[in-house]
């Protein structure tokens, strides 16, 4: 089945956040800190004031008011404290975007700077130990003697990767139109992964009950979790709007998002593998260092996956984080696993190496019976029927080892091999199906389409569970007046929503009007497995030799995760998560300005992501699971995994080029280049 | 000030501050959202239009500078409920995702389908290349995809171009 809403999107008339036509629409455009930290002395709004069109100006001078619990980075014009360079400081509202633009650029700001601080480095006296991970891991795990097991190994490797900035980029740039009603009630149409969860955020931040907002998101442009929590334009439209007694639109520039829309922190990862002659892992460990504004704590779950993937008698995993003066880091597609599993796959890469072995190989004889670091059964897990699939279609069996010593030209060729992996989890959600007067049917559940396809798997599942034609199915989501639902994030959107609707149509079946399901207790009620996708990503690179230019000439990902509910969306999510993999290997990178603070970069002109000429033969595969342990569809979930283990597999496929490994990310053509001299 | 455009083949008057982008005076004052901001900077190509049959991005046009000129956006693709070849093959091929970028990848695919001559991959400048896979990538590379749907992009590009 085609995409659902392929339609409107091909004809320009889905609707978007910022793209609702109101009725006497006036604009915020925000004011950005330009110190990374000390105090606002004063907010001089008197020219923008006297501009033409402008409406107001909201800064910390007279803080319009929020409720108490409102912190952190949606606490807008609150403190007149600086907690970094970008922040927003004041906004005008005017009544065209042009006037509020050109007011904006005329609101002086005084500052009394303070000395700051925005460098990551793994020997910082400010890192600590924060008390769980995202979401809510332990922070350390420890199994045996790390140490003994290095000292018995017969190789043993340790190194240190690191991964830059990285931002989200979606393509639609974070917007919301504010509108109060009469009676004090808010609705907002913004740009939000989840409409219950914003709902409740905006509600808390704004002091109103949750029933007095209303958030809609009909289509969303793209999140990679950038979009999952309610980001600073949501509030700065309610403020702006009940400000002005007006509908306020407040659309951030690419530029803003860079700074207020978060980011993945970098990460600098220590790792030590130690493996006996026959390459078992005799001891496994993985540190990551990471940072966190002074505003909110967020702490990316960086060692996480190693805990799950290779047998071994010596297991220890850490995160420390520090404190800056920097924005608060965030969400972005594979929170933990992109960056964590980037360099675990790199090390076993090099353990594989040092240790005589084929990397494929090393994986399969350190392959575990149970979950590492839990010793809980997998619900499934087969890693290694992908890296056997994988090794198949790649001809791997064809593959002389040695490094540097492929050449067409004055390219070098590669190849290289990853493993992949993605929590399979479900969150509690609710759903509502009705038969409609005209025979057909209406699911509803406020869940998002962030471009993953979700109106359509849904209506697929749907239509399964009711046994009727898709035809006959129309779903309804991306609005918080529907059945509450958790978010479009954690590659759990389908697994939570879908279980939902199976219940919801279940009941509707029998009852033959009306079906409503609430999820919270039958996901109390799972057993106790490690359930998590799985997947072997393999990459071919040629490598000039004379600029260090890096081309993929074949990304193949082989996936097992679970049951695919529906081929050709899920082709596309993978797809899409190798393609963002391969920017993550090859190009993205913001950089920290030491010196005034804040990014640099900050837009798609400096920030690469890849383009179609960077992207030509990426396939994806899958051998498909029976887990009855997951949820009704026997789904994992997707979206994720596919960016898993990209980055790794091309920087190993790199090494195998030109015998040079190059343990910082982006692989760009000075790095390259400069491993010669 | 007035202007007057030709928009998807309707002249449409409008007073405008001429500081206003095209792209900013198709999406806010004209009501035509298929014209999507990415940038404002020409860094994404997600506000491609054809301005007189070609393809140009409308965040960098000021509206006051195209006076008098003809612009399609991707609401002027389709005739009537006939989609565009090139609309059917994307949802066919599933060349998107969220769909931000879509309207403008298929406006830069329309004007690149009438473009002659040679690009910067094009082995033997003396022949005509025709639109294969590498040229349609190359061709393609200014309007960026954050969902990664180059692959069926260009599939479905191709089948068209056929
Ligand atoms: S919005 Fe015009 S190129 Fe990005
Ligand atoms: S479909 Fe989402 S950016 Fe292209």
């Amino acid at each position: 089945m085609n995409r659902i809403e392929g339609r409107v999107k091909v004809t320009g008339l889905a609707t978007y956040a910022a793209e609702y036509p109101v009725e006497g629409l006036v604009h915020a455009f925000p004011v950005q800190s330009q110190i990374a930290k000390g105090r606002i002395r004063q907010v001089d709004a008197a020219q923008a004031l006297a501009m033409p069109g402008v409406l107001a100006v909201l800064s910390s001078e007279d803080p319009p008011e929020l409720a108490a619990a409102a912190s952190g980075e949606l606490a807008l014009f609150q403190s007149r404290e600086v907690a970094y360079r970008g922040q927003l400081v004041a906004a005008v509202v005017a009544d065209t975007l042009d006037n509020a633009r050109a007011a904006a650029a005329a609101v002086r700001v005084g500052y009394d700077p303070d000395d700051h601080d925005v460098s990551l480095r793994a020997d910082h006296p400010g890192l600590y130990k924060p008390d769980t991970v995202n979401p809510g891991l332990p922070t350390d795990t420890e199994k045996g003697d790390v140490e003994a097991g290095l000292a018995a190994a017969a190789t043993v490797v340790e190194v240190t990767y690191a991964t830059p900035v990285l931002h989200n980029n979606p393509m639609e740039p974070h917007a919301a139109i504010a509108c109060w009603d009469d009676e004090g009630r808010l609705l907002v149409y913004d740009t939000a992964q989840g409409t219950t969860w914003s709902r409740d955020i905006l509600a808390r931040v704004l002091g109103l009950p949750a029933d007095r907002v209303r958030v809609v998101s009909r289509h969303v442009g793209g999140g990679f979790g950038s979009k999952g929590t309610p980001r600073p334009q949501a509030v700065l439209a309610a403020l702006a709007a009940r400000a002005v007694g007006r509908p306020v639109k407040a659309v951030l520039t690419r530029q803003q998002m860079f700074d207020v829309t978060g980011y993945r922190t970098p990460t600098i990862q220590r790792l030590r593998l130690g493996a006996d002659a026959e390459g078992r892992l005799t001891a496994l460990e993985h540190v990551a260092y990471e940072q966190s504004s002074t505003l909110e704590e967020f702490a990316e779950q960086t060692a996480t996956p190693t805990r799950i993937m290779y047998a071994t008698p010596a297991l220890r995993t850490a995160h420390r984080l520090v404190r800056l003066d920097v924005a608060t880091p965030s969400w972005m597609r594979a929170p933990g696993e992109a960056p964590g599993m980037y360099a675990l796959e790199s090390a076993m890469d090099e353990l594989a190496y040092a240790a005589g072995m084929d990397p494929i190989e090393l994986r399969v004889v350190n392959e575990p019976d149970t979950e590492p670091h839990s010793g809980l059964p997998y619900s499934s897990r087969d890693l290694v029927g992908c890296l056997r699939e994988g090794a198949r279609r790649f001809e791997w069996e064809r593959r002389d080892p040695a490094p540097g010593v492929r050449r067409d030209g004055e390219w070098l060729v590669g190849t290289g091999v990853a493993a992949s992996t993605y929590p399979a989890r479900r969150r509690p959600s609710r759903a509502r199906a009705v038969r409609r007067e005209d025979g057909d049917y209406l699911v509803q559940v406020a869940a998002a389409d962030i471009g993953t396809g979700a109106r359509t798997a849904l209506t697929t599942i749907a239509a399964g569970a009711l046994g009727v034609d898709p035809d006959q199915v129309h779903v309804e989501l991306g609005d918080s007046d529907l059945p509450a639902a958790p978010v479009a994030g954690g590659s759990m959107g389908t697994a939570s929503w879908g279980s939902a609707v199976v219940r919801a149509c279940e009941e509707l079946k029998s009852d033959g009007r009306e079906g409503v399901a609430d999820t919270t207790e039958e996901i109390e009620g799972d057993a106790q497995f490690a359930r998590h996708a799985f997947g072997a990503q393999f990459a071919e690179v040629r490598v000039s030799s004379v600029t260090g230019e890096v081309r993929v000439s074949r990304l193949l990902g082989v996936f097992a995760a679970g049951h695919i509910i529906d081929p050709q969306l899920a082709r596309s999510q993978f797809i899409g998560g190798m393609t963002m993999g391969m920017g993550m290997a090859l190009m993205e990178e913001t950089l920290t300005d030491e010196e005034f603070g804040g990014f640099l970069r900050r837009d798609l002109a400096q920030y690469h992501v890849p383009a179609c000429a960077d992207v030509r033969d990426v396939e994806a595969v899958w051998l498909d699971e029976r887990d009855v342990e997951l949820n009704p569809m026997g789904s994992k979930g997707i979206g994720e995994i596919g960016i898993v283990g990209t980055a790794a597999a091309i920087g190993n496929a790199v090494f195998h080029a030109t015998g040079h490994r190059l343990r910082e990310l982006p692989i760009t053509p000075a790095k390259i280049l400069m491993s010669r001299f | 000030m007035e202007i007057t455009l030709q928009v998807n083949g309707k002249a449409r008057t409008v007073d405008v501050d001429p500081r206003i982008s095209l792209l900013d005076l198709l999406r806010e004052r004209l009501g035509l959202i298929g014209a999507k901001k990415g940038c404002d900077h020409g860094q994404c190509g997600a506000c491609t239009v054809l301005l007189d049959g070609r393809r140009a991005l409308s965040c960098l046009a000021l509206a006051v500078a195209v006076e008098g000129r003809a612009v399609t956006t991707v609401e002027g693709l389709a005739s009537g409920d006939d989609l565009h070849p090139l609309q059917a093959a994307f949802i066919e091929h599933d060349a998107f995702q969220c769909g931000y970028c879509t309207p403008g990848q298929l406006c830069s695919a329309a004007g690149m389908l009438d473009e002659p001559g040679p690009s910067a991959v094009t082995e033997d400048l003396r022949t005509d290349p025709g639109l294969t896979p590498d040229e349609i990538r190359e061709r393609m590379s200014g309007n960026l995809c954050r969902c990664g749907a180059y692959v069926n992009i260009v599939s479905a590009i191709s089948e068209v171009a056929r």
